[in-house]
């Protein structure tokens, strides 16, 4: 089975993604002022032990959101 | 050349600057290094949020006069587009000139090694058009990360002056108040390249008592007019019109300048910053794959909690015990060396009683801070939340609750104070209202003297002693009232912003050390003036209700006693005179009338005395109990017991403290709220007396309806 993934959340531990867009106006300013912007490139670092949240790389920091936040962002894988 | 003028020498120049910046970029320890004891600790009107000013003098120099400059440190923001009430709090200092703390000039303090992000709220701040300072802080962790940031372009390209510092080491400072001191020119850049509409501005500018001074001004109106406390409801609304008739989207606007923005930042950064490509912070990667572990991220956790309980409970106790000893010395001495009478009683006994029962606990409010700053200094908080968020969520509590959570077990005030670092309202306050069912050290002597009423010490269920055992449930009890109590209050409770957890993980760093120091220090202060004034108020009351009886009564109870001791020469009537004085005092009084209340939960009036005099604090009840019963030597809780077992009902001639009386009475006590240092504390931190009168009659209720309950079930 193909591993697709068009949301963050759905990101597994060490890949790479691109953001492209995002499905929450509201949350996507918070994001978007965090640096998590279109073409920005994320990694996934870390998931907490109890599954939620997550933590990614982004423009040079670590971040932690809920994967309820997470999914509202879409991205493209890429090989790093 | 320069030549120094003269008259400004003796001239004083007054600067107002505020420092802003990321959450984590070292603004506070800039600010502590910059203002060091010269800061207070004040209040934004209308808003629970601290403002931290701090005064620092420069000497007069070459071309410029001596400067005194009122730094202002704000709340931690990323953009000029608030997000929480602490961001509002920023937003309003810095953009709206009728805030009282506008300041003359604003310092954004950034974390060097994440500039990219750090620039969005300086170009922001640019483009206000107003004076503005970049300093690029934590320089030893940007080389580190070998990144090199070229300050001369960078200066350049944004237009303003760049001071590079490392707060910590107080490296850069000199720099910065050099530069602060003369004129700081204004930036043209523009960053942003959207131009609002002529007709627009024109009717914009109509309706503000000064037309707007720049085009992103007129933005960030548009966006935010509701947060401009300034801007009257009919000014607002009229706002809210010209966006509707211009079809101002704000959304969508915000969202288009962040990606434009963006964009041009990312070309800038690009142009004046170098990065060798190291692996990144490899030594927090490590780290956190221990700290956030499934098993030993946990593991470490419960480490932490129980370090931290054991410092409040047991390492506190020392310097506690040392107060109150002082405390009965200066009273001893003053009762002795005062004349007798009203005045020197209310002295002695209310409030120097009242001011040991507020001094009593800084102890335990400077080790908590000391801990909680070293957690956050060293950027293992954040880590905390990021382990237990998912599971506090599920009872409206946030991952950093446990912290208070767990500190209320030791004493309750310290751990409400230490809900400010919960940022969502909702979150801050449910567990705030719900912390004082955690069992507190004050509930320990009501418990031990209670368990040892009913439980025997010798029975044991498989080898566990059945005291210990009651003493444990009595914790767990309180426990799980307190998520019980969160799950329904998230409910009830309104959120007053959106809730969002998205965080940065900072970097891990070693505490400073002396940001450690101020921030215990500033605690220590804020709760001794704003809580401790309550605190003794209270102190002063009850004790004017329990040394006061109505007419004569307490002359009569002298004179029988006087009477008595003729007749009994050598017995020691005191004790039994201090329970009829009580009795008889106002204290008393209301005990008697409240008797009717209580019944049902089987408690007499004398339980009734007591449970009046505990809200002061509730290890009083064991010193009000050894009054009330005549016991002489209040500490020997031997004796008490001993009295207290025998007392029958004068009625029904059984027994009062039977079972359900004191699991009824234990259960009171776990859930009401019968501590005015509590309530005072809650009255501070929420800055509203709606919350603390609340939290007294929810507990309250709750304590009722549970001890009617128990008493009834086991009788």
């Amino acid at each position: 089975m193909v591993h697709t993934v068009n949301k963050l959340s759905e990101l597994r531990i060490g890949e790479m993604a691109v953001i492209d867009s995002f499905t929450d106006p509201v949350m996507s300013l918070k994001l978007l002022e965090m640096g998590c912007t279109p073409g920005e490139r994320v990694e996934l670092v870390k998931i907490a032990p109890m599954g939620d949240p997550i933590a990614i790389s982004v423009s040079g920091y670590l971040l932690s959101l809920r994967k309820a936040e997470a999914s509202t962002v879409l991205i493209h894988l890429i090989t790093s | 050349m320069d030549r120094p003028d003269t008259h400004l020498q003796y001239a004083v120049n007054k600067l107002q600057v505020a420092l802003v910046g990321n959450p984590n970029s070292g603004k506070s320890t800039l600010f502590n290094a910059l203002t060091g004891l010269n800061q207070r600790t004040g209040n934004f009107p209308g808003v629970t949020v601290d403002k931290k000013t701090g005064l620092v003098k420069i000497r007069a120099g070459q071309g410029f006069p001596a400067q005194e400059i009122t730094f202002v440190d704000l709340p931690g923001t990323y953009s000029l587009y608030p997000k929480s009430l602490d961001e509002e709090v920023t937003f309003d200092v810095l953009c709206d000139p009728a805030n009282p703390d506008y300041p003359d000039c604003t310092v954004v303090v950034a974390d060097a090694s994440n500039i990219k992000r750090n620039l969005f709220l300086v170009t922001q701040l640019i483009e206000l058009r107003r004076p503005v300072v970049l300093v690029l802080n934590m320089i030893d962790i940007m080389e580190q990360h070998g990144i090199t940031i070229n300050r001369e372009k960078l200066s350049a390209a944004l237009g303003i002056p760049v001071v590079a510092t490392n707060a910590r080491k107080k490296e850069g400072l000199a720099e910065l108040k050099a530069l602060l001191s003369g004129p700081v020119r204004i930036s043209d850049k523009l960053f942003f390249k959207e131009v609002p509409e002529e007709d627009l501005v024109t009717a914009l500018n109509k309706l503000l008592p000064q037309p707007l001074s720049s085009a992103y001004g007129v933005w960030q109106l548009l966006n935010n007019y509701a947060h401009f406390s300034s801007l009257k409801t009919d000014a607002q609304a009229a706002v809210r019109q010209l966006c509707v008739s211009h079809g101002f989207d704000a959304t969508a606007f915000q969202a288009r300048e962040s990606v434009a923005r963006f964009e041009v930042i990312g070309k800038l950064v690009d142009d004046c910053v170098e990065k060798v490509d190291k692996v990144r912070s490899s030594r927090t990667r490590k780290i956190d794959r221990v700290l956030t572990h499934p098993v030993w991220g946990y593991v470490i956790f419960l480490g932490v909690l129980f370090l931290l309980f054991q410092a409040i409970f047991f390492l506190a106790a020392y310097p506690m015990q040392w107060i109150e000893s002082l405390f009965t010395l200066i009273s001893s001495w003053s009762s002795h060396h005062l004349p007798p009478g009203e005045l020197s009683a209310l002295l002695v006994n209310g409030i120097l009683a009242g001011l040991s029962g507020v001094v009593v606990f800084v102890p335990q409010i400077a080790l908590l801070f000391a801990f909680i700053a070293i957690l956050e200094d060293t950027g293992y908080m954040a880590r905390v939340s990021f382990i237990m968020d998912k599971l506090m969520r599920k009872f409206g509590l946030n991952g950093k609750s446990v912290i208070p959570l767990i500190s209320g077990v030791a004493c309750a005030v310290p751990a409400i104070m230490s809900t400010r670092t919960i940022s969502n309202w909702k979150e801050r306050m449910i567990t705030i209202l719900v912390t004082p069912l955690m069992s507190c050290s004050a509930r320990l002597p009501v418990y031990t003297l209670l368990i040892s009423l009913v439980v025997p010490t010798d029975k044991k269920i498989i080898f566990f002693n059945m005291q210990g055992l009651a003493l444990m449930i009595m914790y767990l009890i309180g426990f799980f009232a307190a998520l019980f109590s969160a799950w329904i209050m998230k409910f009830i409770l309104k959120a007053k912003e959106k809730s969002y957890f998205i965080m940065e993980l900072p970097v891990y760093r070693m505490p400073k050390w002396s940001s450690v120091f101020y921030t215990i220090f500033d605690k220590v202060k804020v709760f001794l003036f704003d809580a401790g004034k309550v605190i003794i108020a209270i102190s002063v009351i009850l004790w004017v209700l329990s040394s006061h009886a109505p007419g004569k009564r307490f002359e009569e109870i002298d004179r029988r006693f006087q009477a008595e001791a003729i007749k009994a020469p050598g017995v020691d009537l005191e004790p039994a005179m201090a329970a009829a004085k009580l009795e008889a005092s106002y204290a008393g009084i209301i005990g008697k009338s409240i008797e009717p209340a209580i019944r049902p939960l089987g408690y007499d009036w004398k339980i009734g005395i007591a449970l009046i005099t505990s809200f002061a604090a509730r290890e009083v009840f064991v010193g009000t109990m050894a009054t009330i019963y005549s016991v002489g030597d209040k500490e020997n809780t031997r004796s008490i017991r001993e009295k207290m077992m025998a007392e029958r009902d004068p009625a029904t001639g059984a027994l009062v403290y039977s079972l359900p009386v004191a699991l009824s009475l234990m259960i009171f006590y776990a859930f009401a709220m019968q501590c005015m240092s509590t309530l005072a504390v809650v009255y501070r931190e929420t800055k509203n007396w709606k919350w603390p009168l609340i939290q007294f009659f929810y507990m309250g209720i709750l304590a009722y309806v549970s001890s009617f309950a128990v008493y009834h079930l086991f009788k």
